[in-house]
């Protein structure tokens, strides 16, 4: 008895089967942006189901602000206060800056698990897959800035630029994040472990953010080392950013930030691009 | 049923991959080295051969995914050089690790893929759903893939590459690490997309998997394909019969060895375990005199078997080593 039933559930398995391979049609291959949308809900669908990677837009942000306002506030301007109007434009910058490299994190896990070679094998515009992401990565940097101005404004920071001010510092460290992500993305498709790309990331990443004009003016350093700050892509930025909120950005500042994205981009993108469709 | 069989087809060929000299190099390692390659339409093909042979390379060199050193390939009578596109709308490749977001749920997984194919979102789900189903997966369906069991694992992951079903499909070795229910699921599988016209390339390390699914098998070993037909002109290219002896005392083995090599006039195997041997023959008639003559020199068989060879054999006397041996070395390492 038990055997004529497991006979008719195999056959009504086996009808499943047939009937759900033999109704598959074939649809056009999508658009560019249809594609871009769903890796964007993919990233969305990976924070809902892994809220723990929102750790470093939401924590990280805290515990650097409080850190760094109450541990250099005394020393280096006389007043937390006072040093708070010049430190959270800069220490939102390097906040961003840093959490770009999550991008490049990811994109190598998605290599190593073996889902990458699946996107490749789609008939779909490639750079959507990285694109779709880092869209996603935006909505994360932008929670990021939203959290720190408001921590920020309740421990005494008064942006003199206003709301449009801090806005447009927001939508400048959104252009600048978005393009300093190809960098980890190219790295993410080269490096091989997650642990070597976290190296180089922070090698990267741990000058470039110090050595700026994030927490000193630049004036009081050696003479040397103030051009590399002056050049370097984080100070351009912060200079920009903090300009922005406190009301006194040139047209040339931001312009600088701009120049330097499209410059980023346009080396880094290309070749992410590249990798992406050459990659062993 | 589309699955070309039969002399009327033959005439007309109708080629799912036609490679030739393919050819990659990783530094000086030469992966795949000069495979041809021929895949007729609606059949599956076996690739036969230990880890580190240069199956999942090729798969991969035949998917796209990779460029060629050297040698040409069409697929669908597709350049594999020139028209990317074309050979990527019609393929679908199956991953040896899950290719698929584990931290999705199964239903997420297979709506992203159903879009990615062009799919509209309502039609996406409705796919997905029926995937799901057809696959014994409805209950899972809204648990995250890395809380799946091996065979749900499996499963979904080649539900994934026939959302929109593919001319071509890839499966590398799809039943690795899979308990026997598991497996005889995934062959289901495999043998309903054959049926509905799907031609399968599948590599493997299990001779048994090649023989139950694949029409044509080719054997491949240090990137070079060694053999390759059905399965029973591989058992037959290696000799009529086999010989399988198994001794009481291992160290009866070396004049057990003088012995059948005197009588047999073949040359006899030394099989991993001390105490077994095994003979390829043509004529039955030595083995009875054989035995006898084992036994006048008093050598105790505890087990001996006479038949056709197995695919065992077959890549034993290919390759000159057990594929089970070479399997587990190479695992060991990894």
């Amino acid at each position: 008895m038990t055997g004529y039933i497991e006979q008719r559930e195999k056959e009504a398995n086996e009808l499943r089967l047939n009937e759900s391979i033999a109704s598959s049609d074939r649809p056009k291959p999508p658009s560019a942006v249809a594609s871009t949308m769903t890796f964007a809900t993919r990233a969305l669908l990976r924070i809902k189901h892994v809220p723990e990677q929102m750790f470093d837009v939401t924590v990280f942000p805290v515990i650097f602000l409080l850190m760094f306002t109450y541990l250099f506030g005394g020393a280096i301007a006389g007043s937390t206060e006072e040093y708070l109007q010049f430190l959270l434009p800069g220490i939102l910058v390097m906040t961003v800056a840093q959490i770009t490299m999550y991008t490049g994190i990811d994109l190598n896990n998605d290599i190593r698990k073996g889902i990458f070679d699946r996107f490749r094998t789609l008939p779909i515009w490639l750079p959507s897959a990285l694109i779709g992401s880092l869209l996603v990565d935006v909505i994360r940097y932008s929670m990021a800035s939203v959290i720190m101005i408001t921590l920020g404004f309740a421990l005494g920071f008064r942006p003199e630029g206003g709301l449009m001010g801090v806005l447009g510092a927001i939508a400048l460290i959104l252009v600048f994040s978005f393009s300093l992500s190809w960098i980890w993305t190219v790295c993410g498709l080269i490096v091989r472990s997650e642990k070597a790309l976290m190296m180089i990331s922070f090698m990267v990443l741990f000058p470039l953010t110090f050595v700026s004009n994030v927490f000193v003016d630049p004036r009081t350093l050696p003479s040397w080392l103030e051009s590399f700050v002056d050049v370097n892509p984080i100070s351009i930025l912060a200079t920009a950013v903090r300009g922005a909120m406190h009301g006194t950005v040139t047209t040339q500042q931001v312009i600088w930030v701009l120049i330097v994205s499209v410059i980023m981009t346009a080396i880094f993108a290309p070749i992410t691009v590249y990798l992406y469709r050459n990659k062993k | 049923m589309s699955r070309v069989r039969g002399v009327s087809l033959e005439a007309a060929p109708d080629w799912a991959i036609e490679a030739k000299g393919l050819v990659k190099i990783f530094g000086k390692h030469r992966a795949v080295d000069g495979v041809d390659l021929t895949v007729r339409r609606g059949t599956v093909f076996g690739f036969l051969g230990p880890n580190g042979a240069g199956k999942t390379t090729t798969i991969r060199l035949l998917a796209t995914l990779l460029k060629p050193d050297g040698g040409s390939a069409r697929i669908f009578g597709h350049d594999l050089s020139k028209e990317g596109d074309e050979i990527r709308s019609r393929i679908s490749l199956t991953g040896q690790y899950a290719s698929i977001d584990e931290d999705l749920t199964g239903m997420e997984n297979l709506v992203m893929m159903g879009r990615l194919m062009g799919y509209g979102r309502a039609a996406a789900k409705a796919r997905a759903a029926e995937l799901l189903k057809a696959f014994g997966l409805q209950e899972a369906a809204k648990r995250q893939v890395k809380n799946y069991s091996g065979g749900m694992r499996r499963r979904i992951d080649i539900a994934a590459s026939i959302v929109v079903t593919p001319e071509l499909l890839f499966l590398d070795e799809p039943t690795a690490g899979l308990d026997p229910r598991s497996r005889n699921q995934v062959w289901d599988i495999i043998r309903a997309l054959v049926g509905s016209g799907t031609t399968v390339l599948l590599t493997t390390q299990y001779l048994e998997e090649a023989d139950q699914l694949a029409d044509r098998i080719a054997v491949i070993n240090q990137g070079k394909i060694i053999a390759e037909g059905t399965s029973s002109e591989l058992k037959a290219s290696v000799g009529t019969g086999t010989l399988s002896l198994q001794l009481v005392n291992a160290e009866d083995r070396p004049r057990a060895v003088n012995i059948l090599e005197d009588k047999l006039s073949a040359a006899v195997r030394l099989m991993l375990d001390s105490t077994s041997l095994t003979a390829q023959i043509n004529d039955s008639f030595l083995v009875a005199d054989a035995l006898s003559e084992l036994a006048r020199n008093k050598i105790a068989v505890s087990d001996f078997s006479f038949g056709r060879p197995s695919l065992d054999e077959v890549f034993l006397t290919l390759t000159g080593h057990e594929a089970a041996q070479e399997a587990q070395s190479e695992e060991g390492v990894s």
